[in-house]
């Protein structure tokens, strides 16, 4: 196994022509390896990959004792922000929910191993900074250099560096060069909305653009209902019935409409989860922009794109012209290297950042996630990791699009789309590096989740059963059948559903967005009483999951998983090390 | 400055607070919201007036508005009667005197005065239309998360302005506070204490807020045809 270890703030500075020059070479040497032929042609200016960064970063030292907790969403504690370790336990009764995001896919290891060779390694071999010349050299004797045809958007040949969230926008307002601050006209590439606040668009939308206006394109609508579905809630069902004649009458092509609440298998259509359905069907392209009426539509930026939440009466804009007046963000970036403890997880990075920066050190601002870690981690990982943007204030995040986004996106759409990345003169507003080797899992005090296979393995390593009810709601109905069709690595085969069932935990509910946000007050787990809840999920608001004087702790599915073995919010290290 | 600091000295709180005049302010205008144009400088002053209800910081969108009540649809004229009535349902019972009195729809306050981050978390438009449609005219904050206050500015609902201090450590729920948003300084003055605080300038949103949201903005820039 050859694999490469760079510096990825480094990497992340190249122009996009010496990154995109670095790919090849990756792609190359892995055919080589596997062919034990060198044939491939290697474009000949990499000068700028050598070029050295003298940025400015600020070192954050992670916290060094026990399990954390943070009131970082903290509004119960109305103004403080502070860290605190763990007292031990929690008292009360505890549920936990995972109102997941994401399901590791059975391909994950494998994607792993793939990219880990190409530029995302987790592995240590060689460093790239200071072998590639040697390297190129070798190569550019075997066979003449080859250009292939970039548009100047995307080469990086504009005269001043910009970060990859300005170059979206730039190209997306036909500009060649913007600013931080600058009010631009933006033409959006996909407007998703759902059932919570479609009714309420298409009701602006019609007022200001007539009766009979139609949308400006009926293939960049997408619409989700996730929101409140399995409920008894009249003007909950009434909501979706609304969206349902508007996509025929506008002659929508992507509803992911849902008719029989009784049994959400009867309904091929409906998905689930709208953040996670726009990836798995193939909305969310590298270089877009996508915006969506619900505050976690940042989660698209897992794929190197500006996505971001907006309000009714924008949405209604959008509906009608297909654009919007943006106000471009300054980019905070973070750089996180280092090899995963495995007891961490993708939540528990993000809710390290937002410790850091606290619920409003974003606002207004693009955070955008480089560096070794990141790399290694997969779609549904970096999914998480951009989803709270919003929780610290965030407009939207970004990770550069890699080999793991090609490859997720390979099966799941046939449009063209062109990444774009940070020019190696980019102004970021500020720059924080992590080592995350050194990161210990957290969880944010009262203030989505991945991961089944996480939490399946912290009960098969335990063996035991929750000792506190245990809800599972899976995101879409692919990660359903995932959970009751794909084996769990080390259990003899075994399910995600059969270890939860031996573990005691709950039936896993119908996909939707379930007690996330606590709509009607039959919503499947609403915390309807002042309980304390261990969630994987994003958002810990006063009455965010129903009853306002409830408590809900943020935590990882390992986190989530060994609390409710314990009864009390636990150390995942416990069952896994 | 050093005028108002000289004659602060009944100010004890803050010296992040700018003392614009520290004699109690008596001049009431009768309309909510009134926009009068004065003859001098021919500058245009809007002006707000009523009670103020005082909460802290971080407040987001589900104690604007709670989950349970995103059914209703903002565009439909009943429903947004209804959203008005829950505004602030979701504070915490800390706030021993709530927002909207029991069995009232509307709020008997107009103006609302919070802490940082003020509109945290979902993208809900339904949140500065609860505020609206219950009577607010305006909403004074230290700071805004970004989508509440693009919201405000897009539907006209409520004015979000910016206070250069710790507003909600000065006002108590229920002084009586007018809001002068002029061209180029904008003011909060409590008649209660009879202090005044410099508002922060509108910036960027002002001329939106000024066209009468994003469509008419829009309208007027050539950006989508008029009508």
């Amino acid at each position: 196994m050859v694999s490469f270890k760079e510096e990825s703030n480094k990497l992340s500075n190249f122009s996009d022509f010496a990154r995109k020059a670095l790919e090849e070479f990756k792609t190359f040497v892995q055919e080589a390896i596997n062919t034990d032929v060198f044939t491939l042609a290697l474009p000949s200016d990499t000068s700028n990959v050598a070029e050295e960064s003298s940025r400015h970063t600020t070192l954050i030292s992670t916290s060094s004792s026990g399990l954390l907790i943070f009131s970082g969403l903290d509004s119960i504690n109305h103004c403080s922000n502070t860290f605190a370790p763990l007292p031990g336990s929690v008292p009360g009764r505890i549920q936990f929910i995972m109102a997941s995001s994401t399901i590791i896919p059975s391909s994950s290891p494998l994607i792993k191993k793939d990219v880990g060779f190409s530029a995302f390694s987790s592995q240590p071999s060689f460093y790239i900074q200071s072998s590639k010349k040697r390297v190129f050299k070798k190569i550019a004797s075997v066979m003449a250099p080859q250009q292939s045809e970039r548009k100047p958007s995307t080469t990086g040949s504009v005269k001043t560096g910009l970060t990859m969230t300005e170059k979206m926008l730039a190209r997306a307002s036909e500009k060649t060069q913007l600013v931080p601050g600058e009010n631009v006209w933006v033409n959006v590439d996909i407007l998703m909305t759902h059932d919570v606040c479609g009714p309420g668009a298409f009701g602006i939308f019609k007022k200001e653009f007539g009766e009979n206006a139609k949308v400006w394109d009926r293939e960049k609508v997408v619409i989700i209902p996730d929101h409140y579905i399995f409920t008894t809630d009249e003007r909950a069902n009434r909501n979706v019935d609304i969206l349902r004649n508007i996509c025929t009458e506008q002659n929508i092509k992507y509803f992911y409409d849902i008719k029989d609440l009784g049994n959400f298998k009867a309904n091929p259509d409906y998905k689930g989860v709208c953040h996670v359905a726009l990836a798995q069907e193939g909305h969310c392209r590298p270089g877009e922009i996508l915006l969506g009426t619900d505050s976690h539509t940042c989660t698209a930026g897992a794929f190197g794109q500006f996505a971001t939440g907006i309000g009714n009466t924008d949405a209604g804009f959008v509906l009608g012209t297909g654009k919007l007046l943006l106000k471009v963000p300054p980019t905070l970036r973070f750089v996180m290297d280092g090899e995963m403890p495995e007891y961490l997880l993708a939540k528990d990075l993000i809710l390290q950042i937002i410790g850091e920066i606290s619920v409003a050190g974003a606002t207004y601002k693009a955070m955008e996630f480089v560096g070794t870690t990141v790399e290694s981690l997969t779609m549904e990982e970096r999914m998480t990791l951009c989803n709270m943007v919003v929780e610290a204030g965030g407009k939207n995040g970004v990770v550069p699009a890699d080999n793991t986004t090609y490859k997720y996106l390979e099966d799941k759409t046939t449009l063209p789309y062109e990444p774009v990345y940070s020019d190696g003169q980019a102004r970021f507003l500020q720059e924080y590096k992590f080592d995350i080797s050194k990161l210990e899992p957290l969880v944010a005090k009262v203030s989505d989740a991945k991961d089944f296979m996480a939490a399946a393995k912290v009960f098969l390593a335990s063996g035991k059963k929750v000792k506190v009810p245990t809800f599972l709601v899976p995101a879409t109905q692919k990660v359903w059948i995932d959970i009751y069709s794909l084996p769990v690595p080390g259990s003899g085969g075994k399910t995600c559903s059969q270890i939860f069932e031996e573990a005691g935990c709950d039936t896993p509910a119908s996909p939707s967005c379930g007690a996330c946000l606590g709509g009607p007050r039959d919503t499947y787990a609403r915390m309807n009483e002042p309980q304390v809840c261990v969630s994987t999920t994003n958002r810990n608001f006063p009455g965010r999951m129903g009853h306002k004087e409830g408590q809900i702790y943020l935590a990882s599915p390992y986190t989530a998983a060994a609390s409710s073995l314990t009864g009390f919010v636990t150390d995942p290290r416990e069952f896994l090390l | 400055m050093a005028a108002a600091a000289a004659t602060a000295t009944t100010f004890s709180e803050s010296s992040a607070f700018k003392l614009l005049n520290p004699q109690p302010h008596h001049r009431i205008t009768s309309p909510l919201r009134s926009t009068t144009t004065t003859p001098d400088a021919a500058s245009t002053v809007t002006t707000f007036h009523g009670l103020c209800y005082v909460v802290c910081d971080n407040i987001d969108t589900d104690q604007i508005i709670h989950a349970e009540y995103l059914t209703l649809v903002p565009s439909n004229p009943d429903e947004y009667e209804k959203l008005g009535s829950y505004a602030l349902i979701g504070l915490p019972s800390s706030y021993e005197t709530r927002f909207i009195d029991p069995g009232e729809t509307k709020s008997k306050y107009s103006i609302v005065i919070g802490g940082d981050n003020f509109g945290c978390g979902s993208s809900r438009e339904h949140a500065p239309v609860a505020l609206g449609a219950s009577g607010v005219a305006a909403v004074v904050a230290e700071s805004y998360a970004r989508i509440f206050f693009r919201n405000s500015v897009a539907t006209g609902e409520v004015y979000p302005l910016e206070s250069e201090g710790r507003l909600c450590n000065e006002c108590k729920t229920g002084d009586v506070v007018t809001i002068e948003i002029g061209e180029s300084d904008s003011k909060l003055i409590n008649h209660t204490s009879g202090k005044e605080y410099k508002l922060k300038p509108i910036g960027d949103a002002g001329p939106v807020i000024e066209a009468g949201g994003i469509f008419a903005y829009a309208r007027k820039t050539g950006m989508i045809p008029s009508r």
